[in-house]
């Protein structure tokens, strides 16, 4: 029942990518695209809070003239731009293809190559909007880009164009990443691997990437109907032409509202996994977990109308997404009612990613109740556009998403590096993140209540809303100082912490039966699967597959619902040819913004990037070509 | 070159298994799947915004007379047709006669690029210009939108084109061809609803 140590050594070459600067643009191993994904995604979240951090100075007094009006406006665009769209979609999708192939016992992910690409893709946008904001080109519309507000008439400068090619550019590569889990997901677990035994995290990621394929659609119309207004006078938005501003709401927030959920799913997913671990048991009720994650999918395309309640639509039609907004609450309060379930009766272990799932239940339930509270029409007009939306969408975002995050980190940082992070600084970086957050974020929802209006650059001293502010600047900077230490923690471990071993939690999933960091090929017998807890319990025969090529990146292909093995099948080879063609694609977008004709010539580079990466090489055909039976 | 001697216990032994599959077994199915959803999505959002932005305008289509029947018609008369070659050629990749999966790509390239030609004929027909109005831009966007799939899937039937006039090919190359026609149905379908609302929509 093991591998030869010639066999194990041919393996990681066989599966390696290659060495030095080469390895920076051929790399297509999953590993380290994810770890450059999640570093890209965390870079933009550090730049994004740095940009908080100006913005909270400016407001921590009255009447401050800290920065200009101007300025402002593109801060809080930047802000908000920056944390969804190049951080928290991607980040969740980032970690998701490091895990899921681990977790489902796979060799890689489904299209390396395409993987590839979509990282490139999404750090040339991202590296593309601040190159603009730096040299003054900042879009200043809010991260929603509200026409008439972002056509031409109102915003002639560039910051627009830069900020609608940005969505172009990260929603190419949330697609492709949704395509590339999905596919993982269903034609690359280990045999035996039921849907019925796959990880909670895996059905979240499966149902986050489906809801990924229909809702991101909606803001690449938008804002190519936005730019094309923009550059060649279609009339989308323009009413005198029979254009009309409310499609843009429309269809903004059609993929909006989802976008929260693609937010939030995934770390429904770290939660299980982490409380599964920490409280030493099964999470209560899978297969009502399981339902949950599907009903809020499903309930997620129709809360859209709820951005919009302060528009002149039907009445009725407002009532039926008030109504949907409280459903939605239902699958969630399972799911926590669940999870408490789990914890109750376990035997829990108090180290820090309990710590910040434990937060997620606390801060997670005040966002969510008053988002009940704004999902009644009378309330929300009362308090729609002021700090108390702010302080719901921070609760929400924070609750939901940052803190499981870092609790995941935490968690699997062990298995992305061997090595674990600190506990001690852990702990304080928790505690500075939880108090820090609440300084920060309760208090605005009293200044929304006194009707402090949201984006707004200064506010006169006879407001009287001086010291909540104050208060919310000290927490924003604790919030800064906890991420620093998280910092110094990340950079601290991966040189010289602990090492982790194999399985330093006592897990359960599959990823733990493997050394840390994984070996390239992930397992060097991948697993055969007969539990939900692999990890846990008895070791049940047949334990592993066996039979695939070591010197080929062969992966075994398995259908249907209980994953029987279907067929070997090759992955390709590192290559420069996504990097390549990810640039071509860059100066197609990026030349499109000054002039229409970029579309035109700027594919021809795309089509010669993306034909010579698909052709095959004949020494590479060949060989497989005799090896190869047909059925 | 197997990870384990031929009679482990322990093992399950999976080198009997094919190289490649057709259909839903194939990862490339689900990949060309995916990429259908996101289009169809989108053409189903624009198709939206047509209808919305007609909602919201008393007359329809706006201050232009309604698109030419007869370039549309022919496209779709064409495409329909194109769907004999498609299932041809997929059906003899299924069965791995590069001779044939040959003849077949360049027929369909052929048809691609004839039903490319007859676009430029529609697209001077529209009898609006995308900046008239909001209904001349949601004309053009949709007309657009599945030109540029008529452009990429063309070009990518011409390519396969090209391989299969080399060398024999690895036997997934074949699932390829077979994915590229699944695609093109999607093309064609497409095209109906399109012709449909911008052809029809702007007489009813």
């Amino acid at each position: 029942m093991s591998i030869s140590a010639a066999d194990a050594i041919r393996l990681d070459a066989t599966w390696s990518d290659p060495p030095g600067w080469r390895g920076w643009l051929c790399a297509v191993n999953h590993k380290t695209i994810a770890i450059r994904f999640i570093i890209a995604s965390m870079a933009f979240f550090v730049a994004g809070g740095v940009l908080a951090l100006l913005m909270r100075l400016q407001l921590a007094q009255a009447d401050n003239r800290l920065l200009s009006a101007q300025l402002y406006n593109q801060l809080f665009t930047m802000h908000g731009t920056s944390m969804m769209f190049l951080f928290a979609v991607p980040v969740m999708q980032a970690v998701a293809v490091y895990l899921v192939p681990l977790m489902i016992g796979a060799r890689s992910v489904a299209f390396p190559r395409m993987n590839a690409y979509a990282f490139w893709v999404f750090v040339f946008g991202g590296v593309m909007l601040y190159v603009a904001f730096l040299a003054g080109q900042g879009p200043d519309v809010g991260w929603f880009a509200y026409v008439p507000l972002s056509g031409l008439h109102h915003s002639p400068e560039k910051g627009v164009d830069f900020w609608a090619q940005m969505i172009t550019f990260t929603e190419l590569s949330g697609l492709m990443e949704a395509i590339v889990i999905i596919t993982t997901i269903l034609r690359m677990r280990a045999p035996g691997m039921s849907l019925s035994r796959m990880p909670l995290y895996v059905w979240g990621m499966l149902v986050t990437s489906i809801m990924v394929l229909f809702a991101l659609p909606a803001v690449m119309l938008a804002s190519t109907a936005l730019i094309t207004d923009r550059l060649v006078n279609t009339r989308f938005y323009t009413p005198a032409h029979g254009g009309d501003v409310l499609l843009w709401q429309h269809l903004f927030w059609f993929f909006g509202h989802p976008e929260v959920y693609l937010i939030f799913i995934p770390p429904l997913g770290f939660i299980s996994s982490i409380i599964a671990t920490f409280a030493r048991r099964p999470v209560f009720g899978y297969p009502a977990m399981v339902l949950s994650l599907v009903a809020t999918g499903f309930l997620a395309f129709g809360l859209w109308v709820h951005h919009m309640f302060a528009t002149n639509l039907p009445e009725l039609g407002k009532a039926f997404f008030t109504a949907a907004s409280l459903l939605i609450a239902l699958p969630t309060a399972v799911q926590i009612f669940c999870w408490i379930a789990t914890l109750w009766r376990g035997r829990l272990n108090f180290r820090t990613p309990l710590l910040f799932v434990l937060a997620f239940f606390a801060i997670l339930v005040l966002g969510g109740l008053t988002g009940l509270m704004l999902a009644s029409v009378p309330l929300d007009l009362q308090l729609h556009d002021t700090y108390f939306v702010v302080a719901h969408l921070h609760y929400v975002l924070l609750g939901g998403a940052v803190f499981p995050l870092f609790g995941a980190f935490y968690y699997w940082f062990p298995k992305f590096t061997g090595r674990m992070l600190g506990e001690r600084i852990g702990r304080w970086q928790f505690w500075l993140f939880f108090i820090g957050f609440n300084v920060s974020f309760f208090p605005m929802h009293v200044l929304g209540l006194h009707g402090m209006p949201r984006r707004v650059y200064s506010y006169p001293a006879t407001m009287g809303w001086g010291e909540l502010n104050l208060a919310a600047t000290v927490g924003a900077f604790m919030i800064g100082a906890s991420v620093l230490l998280f910092l110094i923690n990340v950079v601290r471990s991966w040189r010289g912490g602990a090492a982790a071993g194999e399985n330093p939690w006592a897990a359960g999933t599959l990823e733990w039966r493997t050394s840390s960091p994984p070996p390239p090929a992930n397992f060097h017998l991948p697993p055969v699967v007969h539990s939900r807890f692999p990890a846990w319990g008895e070791q049940e025969m047949p334990a592993h597959v066996s039979g695939l090529s070591v010197t080929q990146r062969e992966v075994l292909i398995t259908s249907g619902p209980d994953a029987r093995p279907d067929h070997r099948l090759r992955m390709p080879e590192p290559t420069p040819w996504p990097f390549l063609c990810a640039l071509a694609t860059s100066a197609l977008f990026i030349g499109s913004i000054y002039t229409p004709w970029a579309v035109v010539w700027g594919a021809l580079p795309v089509a010669i990037a993306a034909t010579l990466w698909f052709w095959p090489r004949r020494a590479r055909s060949e060989l497989p070509r005799r090896l190869e039976a047909r059925p | 070159m197997n990870s384990a001697p031929q009679h482990d216990q322990y093992a399950l032994d999976v080198s009997g298994l094919p190289a490649h599959a057709f259909g839903p077994s194939s990862p490339m199915w689900w990949g060309t799947i995916g990429m259908i959803v996101v289009e169809g999505v989108l053409f189903a959002l624009t198709i939206m915004s047509y209808f919305y932005l007609r909602s919201q305008s008393p007359e329809w289509p706006m201050r232009a007379p309604p698109p030419d029947l007869l370039w549309g018609t022919l496209n779709a008369g064409l495409m329909l047709v194109s769907g004999v070659p498609n299932a041809l050629t997929k059906r003899w990749a299924e069965h791995f006669d590069h001779r044939r999966v040959r003849l077949g790509l360049w027929l369909c390239t052929v048809f691609g690029l004839l039903l490319i030609a007859v676009r430029v004929g529609e697209f001077a027909t529209l009898n609006v210009r995308w900046d008239d109005s909001a209904y001349g831009s949601v004309v053009w966007m949709l007309l657009g939108l599945h030109t540029s799939h008529l452009i990429t899937d063309t070009y990518n039937t011409g390519v396969l084109a090209v391989l299969f006039s080399g060398a024999p090919l690895e036997n997934k190359r074949y699932v390829d061809v077979s994915e590229n026609a699944g695609y093109w149905y999607f093309v064609l379908v497409s095209w109906l609803a399109v012709y449909v609302v911008i052809f029809w929509g702007a007489r009813l």
